[in-house]
């Protein structure tokens, strides 16, 4: 780094954080080489030195999670670990980070930009000492509950850097209770929203931001506490950052700060040529978005459609190990709460990737350098209208990532890297949520979030883990029932694992699990279902079916207080086959909802009140008759597939043993696969004959209007997409498909103003758009 | 780290031991893996023509012994088009949409509904192996994943010697 001169600015060497961040960025774009670093010369003179300044920075911030998490009170924090602190350099690039939910190494560092574009520096001033929040969707933030606390790092009166602490909190006062709720459709209806608001100094909170924000929102004790978990940590790791620089001095520090990110950014496309094959992979990825539905209230008529949202992917590996990811043909944002803003989809990816690509300590933003994202601006993950909410903006994030999982595994799998071969992530839902008056009379929201335990997409080698892992967290954890329970004035009746719910295939995907909770001790009270009902967005790779889909269970009205006085039998454990349902004929009197109606709003619940919250499975790998018999088998023991799938999708024959448990006849297994093979080729036509019967179907435009209308939004956003559409059917000129046209309102189809035409505003772009 | 071709065996075959596994995962990678890879799904395949790239469990892109051509071709010996084109519109295939179909491989409610995802089956045609499945919606076109850049690969990634590849005439 090449010290400047001017000195008027708060960067250390007098630059203005505009001028350091503008300077930084120019030399980006001349050389390719994040700041202009050619040489990494503290690495290169100093490696000792250098991975001594990394390993004690990166221990550090590891420690300050640790730490500070023991002090918050959620168990949104404390038990899934649902926190992440990274520090940053003093334009707000990443520099390293904790574990946790590292998606927000980006975000905060948006937030970090945008105070610098915005001049922060003048007004409101940034000072030693000063606090920072912010949770603004709209500047780069996943969704509101991600609550980020960003304090400026100061050496000898100049800014060196900055360190950011997030956490998940369990409400933001959005419309319905819980962090991720469904009932709004536009981001005024999000909750509370905070511009990178200055909300301390002198290392002290401001009264009024005290006062204020702990009014709105539901859950206010987590609020405040989660509050201190993250300034804790932040000045955690400021301290640290001030001894490191005692010891090893700031000329090194400031060395590392920048060159760390250049060594990121090489270390990416070193992995890319190490790991895969240069070339083209293509994918898809939909979630549906069934709005139409009675048990989904919301405010505008116009939002009261079925949808499905699409994203098509392009991933191009060049020769020099650079890649490009091009989502052209993506879905418009919608009037849901599942838009992205481009920096929580493409910082997303990051954490995928430290999961397979670059699965190293070096987590920085040097990923971020040596990745080219293309997102068309007006799609759902870079909405152009300041009024899209992002509540739930993970509905389809971790629906359209599941699809970069096969497109790099069949690098891996040509490569002969069968270990790295992941056939996708879960869905990761059911989100039980809601809220009222809880079981210590007080007013309260839920969010279980169980679901960071779902199944695991299969490997090349091996199935997939069962309810162990969220694509958004590697660290994920399923929580003790005896936390929920005293988080939630809900009771568990049940937990199992969620037979079938994994994807088929020679390896299977692991298998979500089910949990049984009885309302008690609730008053006022409400919970609704956010997960995939209708489309699987998991699909399998290689021969290995998508993992199932979602649908709800919930019972109003039970009867169970007299049922339990009685000492009858009660509904327990899972509702192990949907097919052949137990529990509904032990309870004659109530209202049941058994369907695919996996989205809801806020719903009246009241003590003895039955919900399940069902955890889905991963995708499988491989045709499933390759799969060893003895462990479909044991899967039928383990209660891992339901019995009758053993013949219909493995084509196993299996018998009853002695000791109650099944075995397997080879024989008839073997015969019964070659069997199947036949019943295939006998029901199967030449694709091209499909297509010739398909191409019929797309010409006289009969297909649901959720489908019409998905491809008629991404047609008019994706021309490319749209030609190659075309092209693949051989559709004649004079075949159009509008969304003017449907049957639907398309409300922001025509209109929209993003927040970037707001006055004073400058918004900074991420990404090819 | 480098490993024998045994260990790459078990690996291909499924039976890798966890701490060889450990090892793989968390070290940089054998750049040797793919020349010893192909030897054991040469070893493993009922004919004679030379794998050039594997794209899954059964199916592989190969330099056709007769003409130097290189083709899709499948474990059962169905050659199903040039290596540059899209293997499954050469292949065969079932859609399922209909809820009895979905609900032989789902419990209901637990399988997509037909109506907002299908999913297709493409099978070799000779053996019935199924080789891909998607599951899109209806009216998408089959999705052509996979166009690698063999050249590069070989070449300038491996170091290794293009195999002598014929066009067609």
């Amino acid at each position: 780094m090449n010290m400047h001169t001017k000195l008027d600015g708060i960067v250390r060497g007098g630059e203005t954080l505009k001028e350091h961040r503008d300077r930084l960025m120019e030399a980006t774009k001349k050389t390719g080489h994040y700041g202009g670093i050619k040489k990494m010369e503290l690495r290169d003179s100093q490696p000792i030195l250098y991975n001594k300044l990394f390993s004690r920075l990166r221990a550090g911030v590891v420690d300050a999670r640790e730490t500070a998490k023991k002090i918050a009170a959620s168990p949104i924090v404390e038990q899934e670990g649902e926190l992440c602190f990274t520090l940053y350099n003093a334009a707000g690039d990443a520099i390293l980070t904790s574990t946790g939910i590292i998606i927000h190494v980006g975000t905060m560092g948006a937030a970090i930009k945008y105070m610098i574009e915005n001049g922060w520096e003048h007004n409101p001033g940034i000072k030693d000492k000063d606090i920072f929040c912010n949770n603004d969707s709209l500047i780069g933030n996943v969704h509101p509950c991600d609550i980020h606390t960003i304090v400026p790092i100061f050496h000898e009166e100049k800014l060196i850097g900055w360190v950011g602490g997030v956490t998940h909190v369990i409400d933001t006062g959005s419309v319905g209770p819980g962090s991720m709720s469904t009932g709004q459709v536009q981001r005024f209806g999000d909750g509370y929203s905070i511009t990178c608001r200055k909300i301390g100094a002198d290392d002290t909170l401001f009264r009024d931001w005290l006062h204020e924000s702990q009014r709105m929102v539901r859950t206010t004790r987590y609020w405040m506490l989660d509050e201190r978990t993250r300034v804790a940590g932040c000045h955690m790791i400021r301290k640290l950052v001030e001894e490191v620089i005692a010891d090893e001095g700031i000329e090194a520090y400031w060395k590392f700060a920048y060159e760390a990110i250049e060594h990121g950014r090489v270390g990416l496309q070193a992995r890319i040529r190490a790991m895969t094959i240069p070339g083209k992979y293509r994918q898809v990825g939909f979630v549906d978005v069934p709005y139409e539905h009675e048990d989904v209230r919301v405010p505008s008529d116009f939002a009261k459609v079925d949808t499905i949202m699409h994203t098509p992917s392009e991933m191009t590996i060049r020769k020099d190990g650079t890649w490009r990811l091009d989502f052209d043909g993506s879905s418009r944002w919608g009037w849901h709460t599942y838009n992205a803003h481009a920096v929580s989809f493409t910082s997303g990816i990051w954490v995928m990737m430290t999961q397979t690509l670059i699965p190293t300590e070096m987590i920085n933003d040097g990923a971020a350098y040596g990745t080219e994202f293309r997102l068309p601006k007006g799609t759902w993950m870079n909405p152009d209208d300041r009024r899209v909410a992002f509540s739930y903006s993970w509905h389809f994030l971790v629906s359209s990532w599941t699809s970069l999982w096969r497109g790099l595994s069949r690098a891996y799998f040509g490569r002969g890297y069968l270990e790295e071969v992941n056939a996708g992530n879960a869905n990761t839902s059911n989100w039980l949520q809601g809220g009222g008056f809880n079981q210590y009379d007080e007013i309260h929201a839920v969010n279980s979030f169980e679901c960071a335990a779902n199944g695991v997409g299969a490997s090349a080698i091996a199935d997939g883990i069962s309810h162990a892992a969220a694509i958004w967290n590697p660290e994920g954890d399923m929580g003790d029932m005896e936390i929920w329970e005293l988080a939630e004035p809900l009771i568990y009746l049940g937990r199992e694992i969620k037979a079938s719910s994994g994807g088929a295939g020679k390896y299977r995907g692991g298998c979500g699990f089910q949990s049984l909770r009885m309302v008690w001790n609730a008053k006022d009270w409400t919970m609704f279902f956010m997960g995939n009902g209708h489309i699987s967005s998991d699909w399998g790779l290689m021969g290995g079916y998508p993992a199932a889909s979602g649908y709800r269970f919930c019972a109003h009205d039970t009867n169970l207080e007299k049922i339990i006085a009685d000492g009858g039998e009660i509904p327990s454990g899972g509702d192990t086959d949907p097919q052949n349902p137990t529990w509904d004929a032990l309870l004659p009197d109530a209202k049941i909802k058994r369907d695919k109606q996996a989205i809801t709003t806020e719903a009246m619940f009241k003590d003895y009140d039955l919900y399940l919250n069902y955890m889905r499975g991963g995708p499988g790998f491989g045709d499933p008759l390759e799969r060893e018999p003895q462990k479909v088998a044991d899967d039928v023991n383990g209660g891992y597939l339901l019995d009758r799938f053993a013949d219909t999708v493995y084509g196993v024959v299996l018998v009853k043993a002695a000791d109650g448990l099944v075995g397997v006849d080879e024989a008839r297994t073997g015969a019964r696969r070659a069997e199947i093979r036949k019943e295939r080729l006998a029901k199967a036509v030449p694709t091209k004959a499909w297509m010739a019967k398909e191409r019929k179907r797309i010409l006289a435009k009969d297909a649901g209007v959720h489908v019409q209308q998905m491809f008629a939004a991404s047609f008019k956003l994706g021309p490319e997409w749209a030609k190659g559409f075309r092209k693949f059917w051989d559709l004649p000129e004079d075949w159009q498909l509008l969304e003017a046209d449907l049957p639907i309102p398309s409300y922001g189809r025509e209109y929209s103003m993003d927040i970037s035409e707001l006055p004073d505003v400058r918004t900074v772009k991420f990404v090819d758009e | 780290m480098a490993y024998t071709k045994a260990k790459i065996k078990d690996l291909v075959d499924g039976k890798i031991d966890r701490d060889t596994l450990h090892t793989m995962l968390s070290t940089p990678k054998d750049r040797e893996r793919f020349q010893m890879y192909l030897e054991i799904l040469q070893e493993q395949v009922p004919w004679d023509d030379r794998i050039i790239l594997p794209l899954g469990p059964r199916l592989y892109i190969v330099q056709r012994a007769s003409d130097k051509r290189w083709v899709v071709k499948s474990h059962a010996g169905h050659e199903f088009c040039d290596w540059r084109e899209n293997w499954k519109l050469h292949a065969v295939i079932r859609v399922r949409e209909t809820p009895e179909e979905m609900e032989e491989l789902y419990p209901k409610l637990m399988a997509p509904t037909s109506t907002w995802q299908v999913i297709r089956e493409y099978y070799c045609p000779v053996s019935g192996d199924l080789l891909d499945v998607e599951a899109p919606t209806p009216w998408y076109p089959v999705i052509h994943d996979f166009e690698p850049d063999i050249d590069t690969f070989y070449q300038e990634w491996l170091g290794l010697p293009l195999p002598e590849r014929a066009e067609a005439a």
